[in-house]
């Protein structure tokens, strides 16, 4: 089926989304939408599916105007979507997922789940899917999840099936799968409209690329241009893609932790047996894929998890069992990973927020009174020397950009006098410009002579930062390697293979 | 357990649910996203809401007037007698409540005539009061319906003390006050204290802490020798002394008091508290995201404790104004008088903020002292009054409903949690 988007214009208040944006997917070849964080690729797919209603332009399959009331009328037209965040209920089997929101029912009123599994299990081995019909999602890896998803789609006939940001939670091995399944569905003349902004994913699928920048198409480009070429198209300028940073001179162990185990509040054991160490300017990048045990093993260190075994000491000092507070005190700054629900206070200005973790005592709060005037002098100041853009420091966090506020968390934990800085997932969500800001800063921070841990599920940013990598998988930490590893070895650790040529490191750390 | 027959990939890690799942910790974000979006409305909002609540209580009172109902019998025949019996009923019945609520015209001299404004003004002392416990609460992110229960509490507390000793002049009023705003923070406190160790929801506790206090002083009513008057049989309190009584404000002739005073310093120090203490920044801030709180090193549970306290005590205040104030002559279980719910009305229209609820504590005063001059002069019912109240939070709790009566634009600034499902993201 052929798919045209033709001048699509979507406004939000005073922001345009979308600003007459053309688009035309030819039946059977895999389209990649590549832009930034903020560029309007998910709106408009959004648009698309009948999410939002768009003030102008009009969306024709194979030359038909449609008229999309809701996701119902795009799924009934042939769209199928694979959200970022799968749309499955965790609690109900595989088939009874696929058919939910189009129940078939027997004479009697009783659900058909025969016909729902036989279903499932026809289109998973049409492509060679391998998912049973009869587990439940909860039980099964993100990878297969979104497996479901995409049966899902394919159940209710989709001819144009849209991924957004489809790898963002898999292991590079479960995106080459993605891939093989994505040119699997090509073959079987399925259009494919691939949401990404990672370059070399898009290599290596895409037919066509079109790139967008602040809603708008900024041009076409074919999967054989170079990443740099498509970075600055799709930032609007040249980039730089690596990180400077000059060989580190660590010092002595400064932060150390051993055989730690973290049981979560359901009691399941998310972190098991972990030991490494970091010494004063260095940093160790914590790699894995989302959910592995990485946000539950730095909220243990931020004394945010509550039954927490092994040992973890600063500086010599032991720092376990301690409150939030008093772990701040001790000198750790931290960038929590999702800064918008644990980084900010979205309706404080930037002001506040940058007192947030300093509320107690000077130089902010003077005999139980804030000290506005001087907060407003440390507000101006970090603003500019962090480069955040706003219209002013009262302006409230939550209507910065992801980037912007980024930085202000940054800033706040920056100035604080530290002697550990860990940062989860810095770059999560902010455009290129900020990235490259951010990665300075944190080199920065190491030449500084600070133990810096970087948590970090992009393969890209571990790389461009670590001097060593820990790489954890199902709680554990697989091994800790140097900042040079090859990709693939560190592809197959994050799977939980520990290949042959990872000789166990001289830390001994490994578990 | 069944399990998936994937090659490549084993079965999932123990921590690898949904992406974005791992805010286990506070599990109330949509209801968070709710109340922000109810308290946090614009003033226009509020201003707009009363006027199209009297705007339909206008409407009902013409409905119930009878000449009204046989005007509308000959409507086709003359439609002008029924615009005029409209007309006449509407202004009839808002005039009788602006002249019992703020100047009456009727009466010769000034005094006489400013005399409703005072009555609105000693209506709106334990609203005000009230209603700043309940709007800081607000802010901390906690719904305390507890009023009842902590003014009960309070009222007792500062009762006893105001006829059980004998002090001078002054020391005696202070103790008194001091007693009740303890019983109140108390009897909030244990809320705070619940949730904060066992996570218990405060709507909850506070609904049965209510039914507690107010089978307690019934109880303690009844009994000889804890709050009953000796010699009597009714379940009524002795009169506090006079040396307990707030002094008048403006002299004998007006029943303003000096709790109204008290009620100003209190509003004073619950603005100082939100915008320039540090208590009240981190209030603010758990209120706002309890997660960024709690990472950002502020005991969450500590600020719902201290929350509750001076929530329970500035409830508290409301119960010392209606016994040291109001009604000094001993009273019975019915002494709330509805305020404690009547406060979450006040510190909603008020949007939480100090002053706000200040001046809606002075409109509901105004509805109270007005709605019985309209009930004597135009014989229109007080619950129209209610009426008018519930209408205030109803088109509170819905700004889009009022946005769109208005053709308001949509707030502008962009909303920072994402929205957790797509569907969420049509809502808006």
């Amino acid at each position: 089926m052929k798919l045209e988007l033709r001048g699509i214009t979507k406004r939000f208040g005073a922001l345009t989304a979308n600003d007459h944006i053309d688009l035309t997917i030819e039946p059977g070849e895999i389209h990649c939408l590549l832009g930034e964080n903020g560029a309007g690729k998910s709106t408009l797919m959004n648009v698309l599916y009948g999410l939002y209603k768009a003030e102008e332009g009009d969306i024709l399959l194979d030359d038909v105007v449609q008229h999309f009331a809701g996701p119902g009328d795009a799924m009934a037209a042939g769209i199928g979507m694979v959200h970022q965040h799968f749309m499955l209920i965790p609690v109900f089997t595989v088939a009874e997922n696929v058919m939910l929101g189009h129940e078939q029912t027997n004479a009697a009123g009783v659900l058909d789940l025969g016909a729902a599994r036989e279903k499932v299990r026809e289109i998973s081995e049409r492509f060679g899917f391998h998912v049973d019909p009869d587990a439940l999602v909860d039980d099964l890896p993100v990878g297969v999840q979104q497996r479901v998803e995409i049966i899902k789609a394919l159940s209710r006939d989709a001819k144009v099936l849209v991924f957004d940001e489809p790898t963002a939670v898999l292991t590079p091995q479960e995106t080459d799968e993605l891939m093989v399944i994505m040119r699997q569905l090509k073959a079987a003349g399925t259009s494919i409209v691939f949401i990404t902004h990672k370059l070399r994913e898009v290599r290596e699928v895409a037919d066509r690329i079109t790139v967008i920048r602040l809603g708008k198409v900024v041009g076409e480009a074919s999967p054989t241009a170079t990443n740099a070429e498509l970075a600055s198209l799709m930032v609007g300028r040249a980039v730089e893609l690596t990180v400077h940073k000059d060989p580190a001179t660590p010092g002595a162990d400064a932060f150390v932790v051993s055989n730690l185990s973290v049981v979560d509040p359901h009691g399941q054991l998310v972190v098991n047996d972990v030991s490494f160490d970091v010494r004063a300017g260095e940093i160790l990048a914590i790699a894995g894929v989302q959910g592995n045990g990485q946000t539950e093993l730095t909220e243990a260190i931020m004394g945010l998890q509550q039954r927490v075994r092994g040992e973890i000491t600063l500086d010599g000092k032991s720092i376990r069992g301690l409150s939030v507070k008093q772990v701040l005190a001790a000198g750790i700054g931290f960038v929590p990973e999702d800064r918008k629900e644990d980084g900010l206070v979205g309706e404080f200005t930037i002001a506040e927020n940058l007192m947030l973790d300093r509320s107690d005592g000077p130089p902010f709060v003077k005999a139980g009174t804030l000290q506005l005037n001087y907060l407003k002098e440390f507000a101006e100041q970090k603003s500019k020397e962090f480069d955040v853009r706003s219209q002013g420091i009262t302006t409230p966090v939550g209507r910065l950009s992801g980037g912007n506020q980024q930085k202000v968390v940054l800033a706040r934990e920056l100035s604080r006098e530290l002697r550990l800085f860990m940062a989860a997932q810095p770059t999560r969500g902010i455009d290129v410009g900020s990235i490259e800001f951010v990665h300075k800063r944190i080199v920065a921070t190491r030449d500084s002579g600070i133990p810096v841990i970087v948590v970090s599920t992009e393969l890209d940013e571990v790389v461009a930062l670590a001097d060593r990598i820990a790489v954890m998988y199902r709680g554990t930490i697989v091994g800790i390697v140097p900042g040079d590893t090859p990709r693939d070895v560190l592809g197959l650790m994050m799977a939980g293979e520990v290949p042959d040529s990872v000789t166990s490191p001289p830390e001994g750390a490994a578990a | 357990m069944s399990q998936p027959t994937v090659p490549p990939v084993e079965s999932g890690p123990p921590a690898a649910s949904t992406p974005g799942s791992n805010d286990a910790s506070v599990a109330e974000p949509r209801w968070h996203g709710v109340m922000r979006e109810i308290v946090g409305g614009s003033a226009m909002i509020s201003v707009l809401a009363v006027v199209l609540a009297m705007l339909a209580g206008g409407i009902l009172i013409a409905l119930t007037d009878d000449k009204v109902t046989a005007a509308a019998g000959y409507f086709f025949a003359r439609p002008g007698d029924l615009i005029k019996a409209v007309w006449d009923s509407v202004s009839g019945a808002y005039t009788s409540l602006f002249q019992g609520a703020v100047y009456n015209f009727r009466r010769p001299g000034f005094i006489a005539g400013i005399k409703p404004l005072t009555e609105t003004l000693t209506f709106a002392t334990p609203l005000i009061a009230a209603g700043l416990g309940v709007g800081l609460a607000f802010r901390v992110g906690l719904f305390n319906i507890g009023g009842r229960g902590q003014m009960l509490i309070a009222a007792a507390c500062a009762g006893w003390v105001s006829w059980s000793f004998e002090l001078p002049y002054g020391l005696h009023l202070i103790l008194a006050v001091v007693a009740g705003i303890i019983g109140g923070a108390v009897w909030g406190g244990i809320v705070g204290l619940l949730k904060a160790r066992t996570g218990a929801h405060e709507v909850i506790v506070t609904i049965m802490l209510n039914f507690v206090a107010l089978y307690l002083i019934s109880f303690m009513l009844k009994t000889p020798g804890l709050l009953q008057a000796p010699g009597s049989n009714n379940p009524k309190t002795p009169a506090a002394l006079p040396t307990a009584v707030f002094p008048d404000l403006l002299g004998p002739q007006f029943n303003l008091h000096w709790g109204f005073i008290f009620v100003i310093a209190a509003t004073v120090y619950v603005w100082y508290l939100l915008n320039r203490s540090n208590l009240g920044f981190q209030f603010r801030a758990v209120g706002e995201n309890p997660n960024a709180a709690r990472v950002a090193g502020i005991s969450v549970n500590k600020m719902y404790i201290y929350a509750m306290l001076l929530s329970g005590g500035l409830v508290g205040l409301a119960g010392v104004a209606q016994v040291l104030g109001t009604v000094t002559t001993g009273f019975s279980s019915g002494i709330d008088a509805g305020i404690g719910f009547d406060a979450i009305t006040v510190a909603l229209l008020g949007r939480s903020k100090p002053w706000g609820i200040f001046f809606a504590g002075i409109l509901f005063g105004a509805f109270k002292a007005g709605g019985f001059a309209m009930q004597a002069s135009e014989g229109i019912p007080i619950d129209i009054v209610v009426v008018i109240q519930s209408l205030i939070v109803l088109f509170i709790a819905a700004p889009p409903l009022v946005r769109a009566v208005f053709h308001l634009p949509k707030p502008s600034g962009v909303r920072l949690r994402r929205p957790r499902t797509q569907t969420a993201a049509v809502t808006k």
